[in-house]
């Protein structure tokens, strides 16, 4: 009845509006990358495959590119130039996140420093 | 052909169709409503950021109390993540049955992420009663403050998703699959595929971190 002559410009997130016979392919192959990304986060929190310093930057970047997954392949959000709302959208809420979340982390790390001396930094202001 | 035009642009103006930017005419409602849930999506994601951020720099005053390597059961948390992945992908098969009007194979995939879903609320459950019962519980230490409030907003999150999904499941029964109906489930997905982000995030920050 319709579909054939749908020529959508913007693009509806959560939706995969052109290729619908891809849409279960999509799902599954979705699915398979999350779950090697959810037992790669396993094995690198669990085992010494990483230098131990490093395993909380392993297990950052496999939680970015699981996230990634997600978008793509359950959200439907391309690059495509119909979707051009829906990603900027995200840009943005992507850098309100970062900014609450490093932002704390950072200031709260430094108010830590600043209120707490410990002893050595103590003795240091004593040798001056 | 008149049934499928509520929804779609009137077949007059499909010689010369929106092509977006203002130009063409308003986007279709199904477009509206589903790029106005992606805005409270993503405010939602705010929200937790904020929570996320306040776990960040709490997590390691314990008060003396339990810390998070003590506490946290990861076998659990790999059922957890499992049965919510698994529930994130059958949520989007059933979407796509009822989007190819497959009742029947619609209600099978919804029972399917009820049940997931609901597996993964048990889990918790148990999890935080016997956090409590260890005398481990949200007033013990700014630690577990912060862990309750930012691991059970998640959980009560999909609570809400549930009902959300037994009304919808309602809806489709005595409506049937009509646009409506389809533009309410669209909604359904994304929240509830933006639920399994959350937790890729509560997943790695929380109990990976805290026990590596």
């Amino acid at each position: 009845m319709d579909g054939s002559e749908r020529v959508f410009d913007d693009r509806t997130p959560g939706v995969e509006e052109h290729e619908p016979t891809a849409n279960y392919l999509s799902y599954t192959v979705g699915l398979a990358l999350a779950i090697v990304a959810t037992i790669a986060s396993f094995v690198v929190s669990q085992t010494g495959l990483l230098w131990a310093p490093g395993i909380p930057v392993g297990l950052v970047v496999l939680a970015i590119a699981q996230i990634g997954v997600h978008l793509v392949f359950f959200l439907h959000l391309g690059s495509g130039s119909d979707n051009t709302n829906n990603i900027l959208a995200l840009a943005f809420g992507v850098l309100i996140v970062l900014l609450i979340i490093g932002g704390s982390i950072w200031i709260i790390a430094n108010i830590n420093d600043n209120a707490m001396p410990s002893a050595d930094s103590m003795n240091m202001h004593m040798d001056h | 052909m008149t049934i499928a035009t509520i929804d779609t642009r009137p077949a007059a103006t499909s010689s010369t169709l929106a092509r977006g930017r203002g130009a063409g005419g308003p986007a279709p409602k199904r477009t509206v409503v589903a790029y106005g849930f992606w805005i409270f999506v993503l405010s939602d994601m705010v929200m937790f950021a904020g929570l996320f951020a306040a776990y960040a720099v709490l997590r390691g005053n314990t008060a003396g109390g339990s810390t998070g390597a003590e506490l946290f059961n990861l076998r659990n948390v790999f059922i957890e993540t499992v049965c919510l992945l698994l529930s994130s992908y059958t949520c989007g098969l059933g979407a796509l049955s009822a989007e190819r009007r497959h009742s029947a194979l619609f209600f099978l995939f919804a029972a399917l992420t009820f049940v997931l879903g609901a597996t993964f609320l048990l889990i918790e459950g148990t999890e935080f009663a016997g956090m409590v019962a260890r005398g481990a519980g949200p007033g013990r230490s700014a630690f577990l403050s912060s862990f309750f409030t930012l691991v059970g907003t998640h959980g009560a999150h999909v609570t809400s998703g549930l009902i959300w999904l037994v009304y919808l499941a309602a809806q489709v029964k005595v409506k049937g699959l009509r646009p409506a109906v389809l533009r309410r489930l669209l909604c359904w997905s994304l929240f509830w595929h933006a639920l399994d982000i959350v937790w890729v995030g509560v997943l790695t920050l929380v109990y990976l971190m805290g026990v590596a």
